[in-house]
């Protein structure tokens, strides 16, 4: 299979319309932190295709570019990621973050 | 037991989430006379959840009489069909019966937003205190160990407690936390899906059209075979002016994938048994939530001094690709543990051993009664034949079956059925060992 990059255009929705589709009430804290420093020899780097909010981007210099601001709280990253360390997973501050209308 | 030597607790019971454990939990102890405090991470019940769509009747019989009149509903679920795909077969079973249009009414369609608020507002109403936007960060305890409450992220928002119940959802900090989970074998990810869904609008005469349905009558389609290498299914659940649908993936096949989620979903979505039902809708609403799939080998602990837990928290989710069932389980779990929540402190006991009743009543109940029986069931169809071979076989036997070709002389069923094995790389002998143990779980 193919990797795409997880800002491609795909089934007729790119990937920022899709995430525009869902509400978020960002928090100032970032409740994952990613040591970076870590994922440097990540070989695996499941995140990366795994998080179903694109979140995690390789970076040029083999680094891992993160931001939670459009984070579902699921625990996907936590569970696939094997290297200790890397990820800080809590959950928002109450009120804050992902707020399904559906669901 | 030693006397209670903490101070006063704020509340006989605090409860960790309001999801349908929660609320069902919260439900029965305020029901009880306990003073009860509901916490939940959500400005609102609802927001942090997703689930396919459907939730059963039977046990909301014993928890909220009459609750048809009551319950935000989107469809009635008349039509149930499992549908069986190849890249470009489908064979569906499909069925329908007018009596689950009518009261007892068997399943409906909900919008978890709505669900999950209307079963808070039944606890609230029985007297239990609804306290959104507040994370529960960890719990408190005595020196001897046993829970005595919860640390929220509140200023001074610690909350002391007789019973805390956990009913925190399939990532279960607080399970953890209390060592719950140390007798677990394997890693949480062995265990755990993830869910992506879509909620696609349509008009409501298209779907009603579209999906043979009238009135409030509605459609679940279950789906296997369309998860491509990853272990896991689809589903397809019509709501009024809506659809959703969705793929269930294991966390290690989409770890080991190089897939992502919501492309394994266009796939489905694009299937052509599946794309003609979709033409022209517009997406309303992209989502995504941890699974529990382990079943009955995966639970935890139930039971600690001062605490239960309930629900997905405790692996109580019976889903293996094509089952998608855990409100039902949630609710009755979080029922039984608001009872003996209200035993154990009638009794003044509240340790380990007072709740112990807990698992007695699950265990005489369908919660445990189906996930013991049911045990079997994740791995069979997480298995590879399930997952890779069958849906091709079946797909080819009935292609085999309803091609029409004379006048060459119409194939046995017997011989359809080996010359599609063969292809499909199945084993007559696999075939029957997994048929026995599907018979012995459902039988
Ligand atoms: C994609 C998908 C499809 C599904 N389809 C179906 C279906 O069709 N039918 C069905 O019956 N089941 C289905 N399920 C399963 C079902 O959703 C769950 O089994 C059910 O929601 C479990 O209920 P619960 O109350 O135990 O947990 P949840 O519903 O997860 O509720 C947990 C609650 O706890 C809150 N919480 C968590 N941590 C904290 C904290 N630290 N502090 C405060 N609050 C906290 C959360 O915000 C949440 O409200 C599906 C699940 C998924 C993901
Ligand atoms: S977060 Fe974990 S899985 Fe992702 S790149 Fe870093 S170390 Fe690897
Ligand atoms: S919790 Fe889920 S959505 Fe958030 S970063 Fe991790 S995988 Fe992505």
């Amino acid at each position: 299979m193919t990797q795409s990059s997880p800002h491609a255009h795909r089934a007729g929705v790119s990937f920022e319309d899709r995430m525009a589709t869902v509400d978020f009430r960002v928090a100032e804290r970032a409740h994952i932190v990613v040591d970076t420093s870590v994922c440097l020899s990540c070989e695996l780097r499941s995140c990366v295709h795994a998080c179903p909010a694109a979140l995690f981007v390789p970076t040029d210099d083999g680094g891992i570019l993160f931001n939670y601001e459009q984070c579902f709280e699921c625990g996907t990253c936590y569970q696939v990621c094997d290297a200790p360390g890397a990820l800080s997973w809590t959950y928002p501050e109450g009120g804050h973050g992902v707020a399904f209308r559906q669901g | 037991m030693p006397p209670e030597t903490n101070p006063v607790p704020a509340f006989d019971v605090v409860v960790v989430g309001a999801g349908p454990a929660g609320s069902a939990a919260a439900l029965e102890a305020a029901r009880a006379g306990l003073s009860v405090a509901l916490l939940e991470r959500g400005p609102y019940p609802g927001a942090k959840n997703v689930y396919g769509g459907v939730v059963y009747g039977r046990i909301l019989d014993e928890l909220v009489p009459g609750w048809w009149e009551h319950m935000p509903v989107q469809r009635w679920v008349t039509r149930r069909s499992t549908m069986l795909l190849t890249d470009s077969q489908a064979l569906t079973v499909d069925f329908r019966t007018e009596d689950w249009g009518r009261p007892p009414y068997n399943g409906a369609t909900a919008f978890r937003a709505e669900l999950d608020g209307w079963l808070a507002s039944l606890a609230e109403a029985a007297g239990a205190v609804l306290v959104p936007s507040t994370t529960v960060t960890g719990l408190l305890r005595d020196a001897a160990g046993r829970v005595t409450g919860v640390r929220t992220d509140r200023p001074g928002g610690d909350l002391t407690a007789r019973i805390v119940i956990a009913c925190d959802g399939v990532n279960s900090f607080l399970a953890k936390e209390a060592g719950l989970f140390a007798q677990v074998p394997g890693k949480q990810a062995e265990h755990t899906s993830l869910g992506v869904k879509e909620t696609l609008a349509l008009p409501r005469k298209v779907i009603e059209e579209r999906f043979g349905l009238t009135g409030r009558h509605g459609q679940d389609i279950e789906v296997l075979g369309c998860t491509g290498d990853i272990p896991g299914g689809g589903f397809l659940y019509t709501n009024l002016e809506s659809v959703s649908v969705g793929v269930v993936l294991s966390v290690v096949g989409l770890a080991a994938s190089g897939e992502r989620p919501e492309a394994v979903l266009a796939g489905l979505k694009e299937h052509p048994a599946i794309a003609p039902l979709l033409r022209g809708a517009e997406l309303k609403e992209y989502s995504a939530h941890l699974i529990p799939e382990g079943g009955y080998d995966s639970m935890p602990e139930l039971v600690t001094d001062g605490m239960l837990v309930a629900g997905d928290a405790a692996a109580m989710c019976l889903a293996a690709g094509i089952w998608l069932e855990g409100v039902n389980y949630a609710l009755g779990a979080g029922m039984y543990a608001g009872r003996s929540a209200a035993v154990a402190i009638a009794a003044g006991d509240t340790s380990r051993a007072g709740l112990t009743g807990y698992r007695r009543m699950l265990e005489e109940s369908f919660v445990l009664a189906d996930h013991r029986r049911l045990r079997r069931v994740p791995g069979l169809v997480f298995s590879e034949r399930v997952q890779q071979s069958y849906p091709g076989l079946l797909c080819d036997v009935a292609q085999g079956f309803f091609t029409v070709d004379n006048p060459r002389p119409k194939p046995g069923l017997r011989r359809l059925l080996s010359g599609a094995a063969r292809r499909r790389g199945v084993r007559l002998r696999h075939l029957l060992s997994d048929a026995f143990t599907g018979t012995r779980s459902f039988g």
